[in-house]
């Protein structure tokens, strides 16, 4: 792992609907191998960060250098799991063909894929534990098994970069559990993992990284570092209560979580 | 069959194959009205390129008509765009504009050509075979089977080369823009096919019928099948089925073939939303029928397990007692136990019930649950 180079580099990002800004002015700095948790209020801009890295959503300023060129020349690199509830699963088709869409861009245009393109699906899919529901037609699937499918999907491209948005949104035990034994896979395979995530409990836990976001950038940097609770509150203003136990301050990394966070903002998402 | 018979069910089976292939997708993408939006607007491209070229053959009038149709889904886009109009009320105020002009235009200045408003609505198959394509004196039959089938075979071509990224796009267009397949480019390609497959369909459905022939067949297909591949050939069966035995009804009743044709498109899609053998409402109430019955029926079970100890209250134990206890709608009850008793669980004794060893054993792993 080299910390001195950068995986993800937005400068002055700005990003606005309507007139209104979404993202204002955001740097972003992701070097590579970190696990970054990317946190925020509804309406942050989470979402709309990970777009706009993407290219999905337009900057009306700033600029975004996936090791240090534009997106457009590096789409190889990077591997993106969107919101679950950014599709319809009543389109009729299975989970190994969803995830095998993953294989399109290598494939280019035109091109079907074929018996590779079937065999590494399926590889990836026994990663997240769902080989045996290859054939299974994706509304069939649970919530969770849904989300393993839209991972494996992501798998399957072999990037350096993964964009998760809200991986950890609305899923199962056993999904949770499924979706961090692979972060920890592919922070030791060396890959840069930016995951937007509700869970602030959990941030400290899961991640060495965070970004807080609220429109602006508030703070980002090494957990231990930035997951501060002057930056939590700055990110979410007046509506988060902290309930510390043992006296621990908040953020400290090398324990277990020792804060509790509760917000009706923050946490019901 | 006279060959003019022949004729137009070629035509209207092509036709609607051909509306049923670039149909599923719009069904897919939600995007169903669109194809009611285009089949209508094209009327006024037809119309000012007649007003130019002066003939209701030219192909010039395919082309306008389909520049009008994607410029009626540019216009709801850019409408909706502004947010002060939802895109299902920019459907709504587009087409009606673009159609009605052309239906001024008509009934102004060309009242006494080929083009009235009937024909424009319904359409005329029935005269179909009366255009011939003749190349150096040789008659290679009528136009507008020449028309539907090159439209068709454009459409497969189409949906074969392009068939993962259409797929991609439809399924997950942020994705796909992600992985820089554009779709945008695919949309405006699949709108522009939707727009010359209504010109195609224009003289055999008419603007009104077009929407059931796409749209129709592919919600039956996608009733019927978890495949997309199947989803597709299923359109195109029930599309031409439909086309079939529509001009059948139509001879029968000796009425509009296009009316008759979008109305079997109906009859399928009821049967399909009936008897589909996963989704259908035959199956989803039969389903939850004995859903019910079995939840019941445990709970008789757990409830007579209960009493058993009490030869007081086993005594009770009568159909009537419990489905009294059970507030079952009255029949229900009688069903119930009839079942329980088919399967072994409890039997009668004296008018009361009384469990079987075998359905102890249920009640009990039915209280482990």
């Amino acid at each position: 792992m080299n910390d001195n180079k950068l995986a993800i580099e937005a400068t002055d990002l700005t990003v606005a609907y309507q007139e209104k800004p979404v993202l204002w002015d955001v740097d972003l700095e992701a070097p590579e191998g970190v696990l970054m948790a990317v946190v925020g209020p509804n309406g942050a801009g989470k979402s709309t960060l990970m777009k706009t890295i993407l290219g999905l959503v337009p900057a009306a300023a700033g600029q975004v250098r996936v090791y240090g060129k534009p997106y457009e020349q590096q789409r190889h690199l990077v591997g993106y799991v969107p919101q679950r509830g950014s599709v319809d699963w009543d389109f009729p088709t299975d989970a190994l063909d969803v995830v095998t869409m993953g294989l399109y861009r290598r494939l280019g245009w035109m091109r079907r894929p074929g018996k590779a393109e079937r065999a590494a699906a399926l590889d990836a899919l026994d990663q997240v534990g769902m080989a045996d529901f290859a054939d299974r037609q994706i509304s069939q699937l649970s919530g969770g098994q849904q989300q393993r499918v839209f991972l494996a999907r992501a798998l399957v491209q072999d990037a350096r970069i993964y964009l998760m948005d809200e991986p950890f949104a609305g899923v199962d035990a056993t999904t949770e559990r499924a979706i961090i034994g692979l972060l920890r896979e592919l922070r030791r395979q060396g890959k840069t993992v930016l995951v937007v995530h509700h869970d602030l409990q959990t941030v400290p836990e899961y991640f060495d990284w965070v970004t807080l976001l609220n429109v602006r950038r508030i703070a980002s940097g090494p957990v231990a570092e930035a997951f501060t609770e002057d930056n939590l509150r700055r990110a979410y203003g007046g509506r988060i209560a902290f309930l510390r136990e043992n006296g621990q301050p908040p953020g400290a990394a090398d324990h277990e979580p020792q804060l509790e966070l509760s917000s009706a903002g923050a946490l019901n998402q | 069959m006279l060959q003019a018979q022949i004729e137009i069910i070629l035509i209207a089976s092509v036709v609607a194959a051909s509306c049923a292939l670039v149909g599923s997708f719009l069904v897919l993408r939600r995007m169903a009205l669109l194809s009611d939006a285009i089949s209508h607007a094209i009327l006024f491209g037809i119309v000012l390129m007649f007003f130019v070229v002066e003939s209701t053959t030219s192909p010039l009038l395919v082309i306008a008509a389909t520049l009008t149709g994607v410029l009626t889904v540019l216009l709801v886009e850019a409408l909706t765009r502004t947010q002060l109009v939802k895109e299902d009320a920019a459907i709504g105020l587009v087409f009606p504009l673009l159609f009605s002009l052309g239906v001024i235009l008509i009934t102004r200045y060309a009242a006494n050509v080929h083009l009235d408003v009937d024909a424009v609505l319904l359409g005329e198959i029935a005269f179909a075979p009366f255009s011939r394509f003749v190349v150096f004196g040789l008659d290679l039959g009528p136009q507008a089977l020449w028309l539907a089938l090159g439209v068709g075979a454009l459409n497969l071509i189409f949906i074969l080369l392009f068939w993962k990224e259409l797929k991609l796009a439809t399924f997950d267009a942020g994705l796909a823009a992600a992985l820089g397949f554009s779709p945008a480019l695919i949309h405006y390609a699949l709108m522009t096919l939707v727009s010359v497959t209504a010109v195609s369909s224009f003289e055999a459905a008419g603007t009104v019928l077009v929407v059931a022939l796409m749209i129709a067949p592919p919600a039956a297909a996608y009733l019927l099948t978890d495949r997309l591949p199947v989803m597709l050939g299923l359109s195109v069966g029930i599309g031409v089925l439909s086309a079939v035995t529509g001009f059948a009804l139509a001879r029968v009743l000796d009425a509009s073939i296009a009316g008759s044709m979008a109305t079997m498109t109906g009859v399928a899609f009821l049967l399909a939303l009936l008897f589909a053998p996963q989704r259908g409402l035959v199956r989803k109430w039969t389903r939850g029928r004995s859903q019910r019955r079995q939840f019941a029926g445990e709970m008789l079970l757990v409830h007579l397990s209960q009493h058993e100890a009490d030869p007081a209250l086993a005594a009770e134990a009568t159909i009537e007692h419990m489905a009294r206890h059970m507030r079952w709608p009255e029949g229900f009850g009688q069903d119930v136990v009839k079942h329980l008793a088919r399967e072994g669980f409890v039997s009668r004794v004296n008018g009361s019930l009384a469990l079987t060893p075998l359905g102890r054993e249920v009640a009990q792993s039915v209280m482990l649950r």
